[in-house]
């Protein structure tokens, strides 16, 4: 990034600054501009800091915290050992579920998909519902990374690893149910554009091909994006080990990162425009998927709304599944609660109840538009949602999305752990059954009423859907276990905003330290630059 | 060792009665306590026509990179080439794969229908972008370097969490072992040590 203002080394990296020494004058200049600077550090204060003439907000940091604090308490969680009895209680059950995946994959790969309750005219099912379910989820890791750093809230410090290991695991999640969705899940790479015998192309002007191109291109900016934040940390693991195994396994992943200013200063900005890369990509992402329905001309489908309207549900669930984590995480581990603070957690209800809004909004316009636009297949796909075979699992999401999360208008609900808590699971069920009643209410009732049918889960959809849920659950909790969850560099930064000595930018330094040294140096600013 | 050095002390060590070890030094390293006090040695140091710097730090302190004399750097350039290769190399495979290799007239529709073809061609951009930027950081840093000097230095290993240090090569020119090491300790470090290669 160029600066915006001139830096000394316009002049030189180092050819002109030959002299064998520096002459004895500048070196004394530069002594004693050195020491006046030491001097000039104003008193740390320890107040919560706001702007002034207003009352002085939250920190997001909890006072007490240093440098060394974060260090300890962050690396503490994997290094201590002191995971609460109840995290591994929870791991064990996740990982049974995880088996129960591995054993429905498998005899859903030996059987078919004829197992799941799929079929004609419903043939999306569960599939469809969780790949967009778990797509969803998966944005608010990035959302709070990527596009909370672009707009500069340093709120996200604290919750922003946590989030994007979130996102990896539900983006995994979701690759996982259109592969095993096919009838013929061994040739799923036919749908990747490769040199074959076959001479054929994918087909690239349907939203499926670009939902692949999407979906994988988001796995692997967020993997990128969340490994460059976690490398410094991994350094702090690596120089924390007890044992020189772990530091070796540490080292590894940490690259050999010494914190070095040259680094942390391309580091900055390759990590910024990461993040402003994933900005326009976490929003084509849920668009494309959205596509998938829109493009098709079905009833309840074939709406304008639904690009927008899917992105918002996804910021939606995520934020709460955020949540739904965290929360107990909190709870759970004490090392977590100086950096987790009541105030990110308000902001995080908030947004919820901001995207629900949205979300409310898709809704309302999704029934305005079937009824305005005078197409009986519409009209009848919203009557046949809110009063068909399928109403309980509407009103559901009406209950859960819409008419749940106004208690979030009350600082109560925002501070009250335990209830934001159930908001934050009712959300993610709200979630689930709204794709759910997106793709089979619109499928069961087509225009043809000859083809009409019904549909509902079977074991092995159930067992699917669970087993991912365990998944996703021991990933998490290998996640908590062996990397740092919370960003240590960073919050390290807020330990020095929040000491309150903000660094004046260099110029002024400079020009401040040759106004007050006018008469120890014979040389000019800019003479003396060079 | 805290006090400067005087004029003439400053100029009576040069490098021609450099110690005959100096070929074995990588340099002197300074540890502070606090990131004002290295950005402080920093601004000195420089100032001092010292040019083979480096600081490391816990965190990226704001204007340490640039108080070393680091003026912008490459990976926008590189991102941005990476994006410009990555949405022409999806554009063209998608023109490549529905005019040339396999043609297929759907009603009379054009065969290059640029429309369909943006999503893919955005998701290329980005991912190739994102390549760029990542392998770009990684590249311009020299990184992974499992061996690095300056990990010798003592206490070193706080770099990663609570201390903050500042290294002067013994390859620039402005280098003498004594004079740059008490130039360093007068700058209120909390210690300068010798760092062998």
């Amino acid at each position: 990034m160029s600066m915006p203002y001139p830096t000394p080394t316009g002049a030189s990296s180092g050819d002109e600054a030959t002299e064998a020494l520096a002459p004895a004058e500048r070196l004394e200049a530069a002594v004693a501009l050195a020491q006046r600077q030491s001097r000039l550090a104003p008193p740390v204060s320890s107040e919560a800091t706001g702007p002034p003439g207003q009352p002085p907000e939250a920190p997001l940091i909890l006072p007490g915290q240093t440098f060394a604090s974060v260090s300890e308490s962050v690396s503490g969680i994997v290094y201590d050992r002191k995971l609460p009895r109840v995290l591994y209680l929870f791991a064990a059950l996740t990982f049974s579920l995880t088996m129960v995946l591995l054993g429905a994959i498998g005899w859903l790969f030996a059987k078919g998909v004829g197992i799941w309750g799929v079929g004609m005219p419903v043939a999306w099912g569960f599939a469809i519902t969780n790949f967009v379910w778990w797509i969803g989820i998966g944005h608010a890791g990035t959302l709070i990374s990527a596009v909370l750093l672009v707009t500069r809230q340093p709120w996200r410090n604290s919750i922003n690893r946590f989030a994007e290991a979130m996102t990896l695991f539900a983006v995994a999640n979701a690759g996982l149910f259109p592969i095993i969705h096919l009838g013929r899940p061994w040739m799923a790479y036919y749908i990747l554009p490769y040199p074959n015998s076959m001479g054929l192309w994918p087909q690239f002007r349907s939203p499926l091909t670009w939902d692949v191109f999407a979906v994988s291109t988001y796995a692997l900016v967020s993997l990128l994006f969340w490994y460059l934040g976690v490398v410094p940390d991994f350094a702090t693991m690596r120089d924390r080990a007890p044992t020189r195994r772990q530091a070796r396994l540490y080292g590894v992943f940490a690259l050999g990162w010494r914190g070095s200013a040259r680094h942390w200063h391309r580091y900055r900005t390759a990590y910024l425009l990461l993040a402003g890369l994933a900005t326009p990509l976490v929003v084509s992402v849920h668009s494309i998927v959205a596509l998938d329905f829109t493009v098709a001309i079905e009833p309840g489908w074939h709406s304008t709304i639904f690009p927008p309207y899917f992105v918002a549900g996804a910021i939606f669930s995520g934020f709460a599944m955020v949540l739904t984590l965290l929360i107990p995480v909190r709870a759970l581990v004490p090392s977590v609660r100086p950096f987790v603070t009541q105030r990110h957690i308000d902001f995080m209800a908030k947004t919820i109840l901001a995207t629900g809004l949205l979300v409310t909004y898709g809704y309302v316009s999704e029934a305005f538009m079937a009824w305005y636009g005078g197409d009986p297949a519409e009209w009848f796909v919203i009557k046949n949602r809110a009063f068909g075979p399928y109403a309980p699992m509407y009103w559901t999401l009406i209950f859960c999305n819409t008419v749940v999360i106004h208690t979030l208008w009350f600082r109560w609900s925002r501070r009250t752990l335990w209830f934001l808590w159930i908001v934050t699971v009712l959300v993610n069920v709200g979630m689930w059954t709204e794709r759910y009643v997106i793709v089979v209410t619109t499928l069961h009732r087509d225009f043809l009423p000859s083809s009409w049918g019904m549909f509902s889960g079977t074991f092995w959809d159930w067992a699917v859907f669970a087993g991912t849920l365990g998944l996703f659950g021991t990933l998490m909790f290998l996640f908590v276990r062996f990397v740092p969850m919370l960003s240590m560099s960073e919050n390290r930064g807020l330990v020095a905003e929040a000491s309150g000595r903000p660094v004046p930018p260099q110029q002024a330094r400079l020009e401040a330290a040759q106004e007050r040294a006018p008469t120890a140096s014979p040389y000019t600013h800019e003479e003396t630059l060079s | 060792m805290t006090t400067p050095l005087s004029p003439a002390q400053a100029s009576a060590t040069s490098p021609l009665h450099a110690p005959p070890l100096h070929a074995a030094l990588w340099g002197v390293v300074a540890e502070f306590d606090t990131p004002e006090a290295v950005l402080a040695a920093a601004d000195a140091t420089f100032l001092a026509g010292y040019r083979a710097l480096d600081a490391y730090s816990p965190y990226p302190v704001e204007g340490l990179a640039e108080a070393l004399g680091v003026r912008g750097n490459r990976i926008p350039l590189i991102t941005l080439l990476g994006g410009l290769v990555g949405g022409a190399a999806g554009y063209f495979m998608l023109w490549y794969a529905t005019v040339v290799s396999y043609p297929l007239n759907v009603g009379g529709r054009p065969h290059n229908s640029w429309p369909a073809f943006i999503p893919i061609t955005f998701e290329t951009t980005i991912l190739v972008a994102a390549f760029a930027a990542f392998l770009g950081v990684l590249w311009m840093n020299g990184l992974p370097q499992p061996y690095h000097p300056v990990f010798h230095a003592e206490a070193f290993r706080r770099a990663s969490q609570d201390r903050f240090f500042l290294s002067v090569e013994a390859a620039d020119p402005a280098f003498d072992r004594d004079a740059t090491r008490a130039f360093l300790a007068s700058l209120g470090a909390r210690s300068v040590q010798e760092v062998q290669p």
